[in-house]
């Protein structure tokens, strides 16, 4: 049976509204008394965005529905809509039976209230009823694991005991469409690892879930099928596995090598970027990568005329915008103004160090002006590619099959000693002796 | 096609045209509308002395001011009563009035965590601005009554009625801060002039003067400031002195009505822009 039905879903906004977000009396005022006076000449023409454009979809009773997409793709919007949190500018929605919603997780917590507070608070935020708080109270406060604590002011709280009582009212819902976005982007990983268990066994008594995250590795575990959205579009639906492997292709694809057109190319008029790509050892545009090769990121600029000192530099940051990691040229050869003519330089990440997924370059031409870095060209998000693991055993990962967290992953050295004459009788011996002789 | 009888289902479109609010909706959002009031109590007195000391201070270091320039010093006319009492059972409704306004007025950008991550009937945010101004009335009114009777001035039996000219300010400031709520969202530098408007408000309300002992041909246009009938006419329920005339209580009524009505009116029509302004 059919349990949501979105169809021709718009939603636009003002650039204006967009960025500065609010304004001021005065601001608005002095303008139009200003424009009244004609001192100021105003362009009405406010410029547009669609962040939402005709996304048509609909879920059956028990599916558990996945969006993905970049950041700004428009899948927050559509939470946004579906959550009934702002309206669409056209189109329409249909969701049937008791919807609940986790766009934060904690959502009005307040400080100076205690954990049972917040809870009753948050509960009703939530949407359910007293009467349903209190019922399920005892088994909240199990989950969470706060124990005594609950009747302590939250703003005393770890934050990891923050995020547990406030997951834990969040998974007490009993909604029959439940709506997530991206809850398992906080909390350590055992707490992922929980909130995943949880969103399993919701889907599986056969309640309809909506899941946005930035997670392809949570997608494919919990849905049965995703819709991937691009600049506010659904580019591709269909069984999640699918769609995410072509999101993922998409993404490190066609985008690991750019070339720019000489009256195109960005820069000043000393230095310009001709392009960048990302090589494998034998100097082949790839874009994807075995994680235990070396990947070299390749980047050519044109020095036009005497600039003073620069360095090429790079960004690595992962599919969730995490910067993985900085560098630039340090060699000598940057110590000097470098002649006029083309550079070619690549950078070799070593094998063994990046973590798996999608990996986004920023591609810089910069130079030290103390104490910071002066960028002449920057281009964010140039090239991607992306970092795979077969999973034979010999990378960092070992025989592990899941994901490790982190930026990167580097395989390193471990050294072990063993002793089996010692038992842990004798060793915490003899440690505690020797502590009590350091203190005497 | 989504249809089955017991089932209940979300439609959701444009923002269209402002109609009724969907008051089962607003009912069922009872439990959050309380409990987002009881939030409000519960962070006020949690340092309880300083929190309800406030509520008791407010009003009667005012009074003390009030007494010495006003009663002392210009020595305005005070319908028979000591000025610390007239003052006072003037200062306690006005501070209620006053005090509902403000929290009112500010009740969407205090709120703006929630407005933007969970969808409720967001007419409850001024709806649950009454309980804090109300017990910190609670609390000043019998400070009030104990001066009241200090002064060995008789509380009269019709203190039954002062609920209802309470209900009056109530309304008043409820649909004033509304009106106010929707500016501030889009506009950041107006929270900056609602203590400014409180002040105005109060020399125009009948607070340091009895409004009675206006010229003539000004009580009218006077009244229509429902703070006028209300202080004039909850002093008279708890103390006797000369009731509201019939014409100032059905201005102030009239305009307490229009008031409410029109403050959520222009709130609800605001309301579906609440998330992408804020």
């Amino acid at each position: 049976m059919t349990t949501v039905v979105a169809d021709g879903l718009s939603k636009r906004y003002r650039i204006g509204e967009y960025k500065a977000g609010y304004e001021t009396l005065r601001d608005t005022l002095s303008h139009n008394v200003r424009r009244a006076l004609r001192l100021e000449h105003v362009d009405h023409s406010l410029e547009e965005i669609w962040a939402l454009e005709d996304v048509s979809f609909t879920v059956d009773e028990g599916e558990v529905v996945g969006f993905i997409g970049r950041n700004g793709a428009g899948k927050s919007t559509l939470l946004k809509i579906l959550t009934r949190i702002t309206p669409p500018t056209r189109g329409t929605a249909s969701i049937r039976g008791r919807v609940g919603s986790i766009l934060e997780v904690g959502t009005g917590f307040h400080p100076e209230l205690t954990g049972r507070e917040n809870t009753f608070l948050n509960g009703a935020i939530l949407g359910m009823k007293r009467r349903e708080i209190k019922a399920k109270f005892d088994e909240i406060v199990e989950f969470s694991g706060i124990g005594k604590f609950i009747d302590t002011p939250v703003k005393r709280y770890s934050s990891g005991m923050y995020v547990r009582l406030a997951f834990a009212v969040a998974a007490h819902l009993d909604p029959e469409v439940l709506i997530i976005d991206e809850v398992l982007a906080v909390g350590d990983y055992e707490f992922q690892q929980r909130c995943m268990g949880r969103i399993e066994d919701i889907s599986g008594s056969g309640r309809t879930v909506l899941f946005v995250s930035h997670d392809m590795q949570a997608i494919t575990r919990l849905c049965n099928r995703a819709y991937w959205l691009h600049h506010g579009h659904v580019a591709a639906d269909g069984p999640a596995e699918d769609v995410v492997a072509r999101y993922l292709q998409d993404a490190s694809g066609a985008a690991s090598e750019v070339v720019f057109e000489p009256d195109r190319a960005p820069g000043t008029d000393d230095v310009r970027l001709s392009g960048a790509r990302v090589v494998d050892v034998n100097g082949e545009t790839v874009s994807t990568v075995d994680v235990r090769e070396p990947v070299g990121v390749e980047i050519r600029f044109e020095v036009l005329r005497d600039t003073g000192p620069l360095f090429p530099k790079i960004k690595l940051a992962n599919d969730r915008g995490e910067v993985v990691f900085n560098a630039f040229d340090t060699t000598d050869r940057w110590r000097t103004s470098p002649e006029p003519g083309t550079y070619t330089c690549t950078a070799w990440i070593p094998p063994n160090l990046l973590n798996e997924g999608v990996i986004g370059i920023d591609v810089t031409v910069a130079s030290l002006g103390a104490p910071t870095l002066h960028n002449h060209i920057n281009v964010p998000s140039m090239i991607r590619f992306h970092v795979t693991d077969p999973g034979l055993g010999d990378s960092a990962k070992g025989l592990f099959t899941g994901q490790l967290r982190g930026g990167v992953r580097p395989l390193l050295d471990w050294t072990t000693e063993y002793d089996p004459a010692q038992g842990y009788e004798t060793a915490y011996r003899t440690t505690g002796s020797s502590v009590s002789s350091d203190v005497s | 096609m989504l249809s089955a009888p017991d089932v209940p289902v979300t439609v959701i479109r444009p923002a269209g045209r402002t109609g009724m609010p969907d008051f089962r909706e607003l009912w069922r959002a009872r439990d959050l509308a309380l409990i987002l009031a009881w939030r409000d109590v519960k962070v006020r007195y949690k340092q309880s002395l300083i929190g309800i000391a406030w509520a008791v201070l407010q009003p009667l270091l005012t009074m003390v001011v009030f007494t010495l320039i006003f009663g002392k010093f210009a020595q305005l006319p005070a319908q028979g009563l000591p000025y610390p009492v007239f003052s006072m059972l003037n200062l306690v409704p006005w501070t209620f009035l006053a005090a509902m306004f403000t929290l009112t007025a500010g009740c969407v950008l205090s709120n703006r965590m929630l407005v933007q991550k969970v969808h409720f009937p967001l007419l409850i945010l001024p709806l649950a601005c009454f309980l804090v101004p109300l017990i910190d009335f609670t609390f000043s009114f019998v400070v009030g009554l104990g001066i009241t009777a200090h002064y060995d001035v008789a509380i009269q039996s019709t203190i039954v009625y002062m609920p209802l000219f309470l209900l009056m300010l109530a309304m008043t400031a409820i649909g004033l801060g509304s009106f106010l709520a929707v500016i501030n969202v889009r506009y950041r530098d107006v929270p900056y002039v609602v203590p400014f408007l409180v002040q105005l408000w109060l020399f125009a309300s009948g607070v340091i003067y009895a409004a009675q002992a206006l010229p003539e041909r000004y009580i009218d246009i006077a009244s229509l400031n429902p703070a006028v009938g209300g202080i004039t006419g909850f002093r008279w329920a708890v103390v006797g002195t000369p009731a509201p005339s019939h014409t100032m209580l059905a201005l102030g009524w009239s305009s307490a009505i229009v008031i409410f009505v029109s403050g959520l009116w222009f709130y609800r029509r605001a309301e579906p822009r609440f998330a992408d302004t804020l």
